[in-house]
């Protein structure tokens, strides 16, 4: 093989490389975008099935249920026009308290909401953003006379 | 008063910056001649604004609103200091003043290693955006502002920040960012100075003297972020050390540009070096990105504990200034790149050359560097644009961003042994096939072994590949001075102990991923029970008094496999006036792997949830990240080697030295082994 061609063979793995590149890129982009959701859209159906994605609200007073073994737990998240059950298994954040905002990960299932993860965030008086979302949202829907 | 002076102090430091950012510019020699003693005196100025703060701190001075806002008399003395910097205005004074003590260190550095028209120049750059910056802080973030009527006591500090590790992440990672501002300086001031006479000089004394800079800031920056993601583990409770979220990469991707300006510098600073272009834009760019991290940061856009208040005037103030600088950079670059043609290099660029290998290492780092932008930013844009909120989770950034580190730890274990030009035996490289044949036969064995897939014996093959790489070159170099060849310059070290480290890192990473456990049980007091290999009590529970929490701490026997005992203190800490919740895990640090619990709530019927983590490999990751900001310090340190007079770069002749000390000794030097089979 002459030098030029070698040169030529290198661009073509860089050209090629880069390409591999951008086409992990996008699929892994495209895989992992976690979309959010208020309690009404789920309870409306507007949710993927089995995919995972995020939902957030304030935690219904009163509705945090634990399982014998203190670790499984049940709870209602609620963007005041649903609610939506939660089911748990972990350790709790240290700023999850009922009537407190919280935004929990996980997948919709037989109409229940399996979440990996919950988040409660740093600061006592903070509300998460996509909590706050869901209220703002679950609250302009109600102004506006319809149900979402 | 000292709080007036301060404040006096600060504005007189806003006069100074703008004098020393326009007079050299627009003055001609004598307003150059003025750009060194502003740069010390708005140093100086700032200094003086700072420590009158840091008295209010110490004394409690409840009538400056930050010390109000951010402290309480029962705080401890290094949390009163570190307290000035745990807000939006304090850390910004700190910001400014930092980056008046690079411009000051510069001014100080300057003579006989830069032209003064030059140096004045740069310290101009430095001057404009200390100026923005003072302004932006006096306009909208004034740190001396005082309350009335006055509060009996403050509000305290939040207590995640109540941590050494957290006093000081701040001042190092900051001065990181804000160093970034040196390349960029030094960019922007070449790009003023546009075409002369013997470009070629000037672009290697550019290239020459912007690194040791880069390099500095580099180290501090990597510094900074290994100190914020070792607090991340220890202090927020659960176990990780690294999240991908938007804080974090706005502190990494300005530390992967920078990663990739110190490659792409060590080339353009040859003689004929290639990509010169391309090192501007990246120095260009490493700042432009330490800006948008401080954009995306300060201005609330992100929520996180970095996030100190969302006020939009202040976000659109900073991305003001951002635009400025961005616009500002990379205007004057379009408009000046043309002129400022590079010669063409002697020789066409070969791919199998070490700049060659640079080169796929700087299209690696920036393609790197652009995923984490892309996930950083794009949910913030859709949020920005009114769009339902999502996220990108940190599954994204595993997917993308560890196949593209594969190629390139592939690469940095071949790259520096081989030279400049293509053009050589490969006799000086032998060692390489069996270390590389060495590295994938382990790899293999360990996965099987272990019985781990694909992407452990992946990592487990990078790891060592290049750290073995890295040690037979340091080995050889250390074998070629013995033996009377020339001494390894010091930067030379300190590339070889940041590769190490690296390749530690990666080993670290890859044990951490592949071997953690996760426990999480439920135990009343006295009871006891199998975690893998562990067997855990809970012995107690009982309240402790810190100086200013009150915690509950259990006390936890684990037991391992070999008859080892350990005790674990986990705490449940409720801190001062905001009554603030805050998990303290309990880590047993060991070399192979860490013990971490955490304690959970109490549950109704007086039993207590806990989670146990075992995770091997962190003592390397935090070993390899420290060699890694060290082996940059090494080298921004020493001296790079003897700068040769203008003119005159060919080697005396005679004695057959080689071209660069170190990097590859004549063929005689090398031990036997080494030498390989001609």
């Amino acid at each position: 093989m002459k030098p030029r061609h070698l040169r030529l063979l290198g661009w073509l793995a860089v050209l090629g490389l880069l390409g591999l590149a951008l086409a992990l890129l996008l699929r892994a982009f495209e895989q992992n975008l976690v979309f959010f959701f208020t309690p009404s859209q789920v309870q409306t159906g507007q949710a993927p099935e089995g995919r995972s994605f995020r939902v957030g609200g304030l935690v219904t007073p009163g509705s945090v249920q634990r399982e014998a073994d203190g670790l499984g737990l049940r709870f209602e998240v609620g963007d005041g026009a649903h609610q939506l059950p939660v089911r748990y298994r972990g350790v709790l954040p240290d700023l999850f308290r009922e009537g407190k905002g919280v935004v929990a990960q996980g997948r919709w299932m037989q109409g229940e909401f399996a979440a990996e993860l919950v988040m409660a965030k740093h600061d006592e008086n903070y509300l998460p953003p996509e909590a706050a979302h869901a209220l703002e949202a679950a609250q302009a829907a109600t102004n506006a006379g319809g149900k979402p | 008063m000292t709080v007036e002076l301060g404040h006096f102090a600060v504005l007189l430091a806003l006069l100074v910056a703008l004098l020393q950012g326009l007079l050299p510019l627009v003055a001609g020699a004598r307003g150059q001649a003025l750009a060194r003693p502003a740069a010390g005196l708005q140093f100086g100025l700032l200094a003086l604004g700072f420590a009158a703060l840091l008295q209010a701190f110490v004394t409690h001075d409840f009538s400056v609103a930050i010390v109000a806002a951010h402290s309480q008399r029962e705080l401890p003395l290094l949390y009163r200091f570190s307290a000035l910097w745990g807000g939006h205005e304090g850390s910004l004074l700190l910001w400014v003043l930092l980056l008046a003590l690079w411009g000051a260190l510069l001014a100080w550095r300057a003579p006989g290693r830069l032209p003064p028209a030059f140096a004045a120049r740069v310290l101009a750059v430095l001057g404009l955006l200390g100026a923005g910056f003072l302004g932006f802080l006096l306009l909208t973030s004034n740190p001396f502002a005082r309350l009335s009527p006055v509060p009996l006591d403050g509000h305290d500090l939040n207590p995640l920040l109540q941590d050494p590790g957290m006093a000081l992440h701040p001042p190092l990672l900051y001065l990181g960012y804000v160093g970034l501002a040196l390349p960029y300086a030094f960019a922007v001031a070449a790009l003023l100075e546009g075409p002369l006479q013997g470009a070629e000089e000037r672009w290697q004394a550019w290239t020459e003297a912007a690194r040791p800079w880069a390099l500095a800031a580099w180290s501090c920056l990597g510094g900074g972020i290994l100190l914020g993601s070792f607090w991340a583990y220890y202090e927020l409770g659960w176990g990780g050390w690294w999240f991908w979220d938007a804080v974090e990469n706005a502190a990494f991707m300005p530390w992967l540009v920078g990663t990739a300006l110190l490659h792409s510098l060590a080339v353009s600073a040859r003689p004929g070096g290639a990509f010169r272009h391309w090192t501007l834009l990246l120095a260009l760019l490493g700042f432009a990105l330490s800006l948008l991290g401080t954009f995306l940061v300060r201005s609330g856009v992100v929520s996180s504990v970095h996030a100190f208040a969302s006020d939009p005037q202040r976000g659109l103030f900073i991305l003001g200034l951002l635009g400025a600088a961005v616009l500002g950079g990379f205007g004057l670059y379009g408009w000046r790149a043309l002129q400022l043609r590079a010669p063409a290099p002697a020789k066409p660029l070969q791919l199998g050359s070490r700049a060659g290998l640079l080169m796929l290492n700087n299209v690696l780092l920036a393609a790197a560097c652009g995923t984490v932008l892309l996930g950083t930013l794009y949910p913030l844009v859709l949020d920005a644009l009114g769009a339902p909120p999502i996220s990108v989770g940190a599954p994204y950034f595993d997917t993308v961003f560890v196949p593209l580190m594969l190629p390139l730890l592939a690469l940095l274990g071949l790259g520096p042994w081989r030279r400049w030009d293509a053009h050589e035996p490969w006799q000086a490289q032998r060692p390489l096939l069996p270390l590389a044949l060495g590295a994938v036969a382990s790899a293999v064995v360990g996965a099987l072994v272990w019985q781990q897939g694909l992407g452990f014996a992946l990592g487990l093959a990078a790891g060592l590949w290049v750290l073995a790489s890295t040690l037979a070159l340091a080995l050889r170099g250390s074998w070629a001075t013995w033996r009377g060849g020339p001494r390894p310059p010091l930067p030379r070290w300190g590339q070889w102990l940041a590769h190490a480290g690296l390749g530690l890192f990666v080993l670290g990473v890859t044990a951490s991923r592949h071997f953690e456990q996760t426990h999480e049980f439920s135990l009343a007091t006295g009871q006891g029970l199998h975690a893998g290999a562990l067997h855990v009590t809970l012995e107690s529970v009982r309240t402790a008094q810190g100086t200013n929490y009150r915690a509950l701490q259990a006390q936890v026997r684990v037991e391992g496999p070999e008859g080892q005992r350990w005790l674990l203190q986990p705490e449940k800490r409720l801190y001062g006036p905001r009554q603030v919740v805050m998990t303290e895990a309990a880590l047993q640090r060991q070399f192979g792997r860490d013990l971490y619990l955490s304690l959970g709530e109490a549950l109704p019927d007086g039993r207590w949830s806990l989670r146990l983590q075992v995770k091997p490999g962190m003592t390397a990751i935090w070993l390899g990240a420290l060699a890694i900001a060290l082996g940059g310090g090494l080298a921004a340190w020493g001296r790079r080697q003897p700068r040769p007079q203008l003119g005159q770069q060919a080697a005396p002749t005679g004695v057959p030295t080689p071209k660069e000390p170190g990097t590859a000794p004549p063929l005689d030097l090398l031990p036997p082994p080494l030498r390989g089979i001609p």
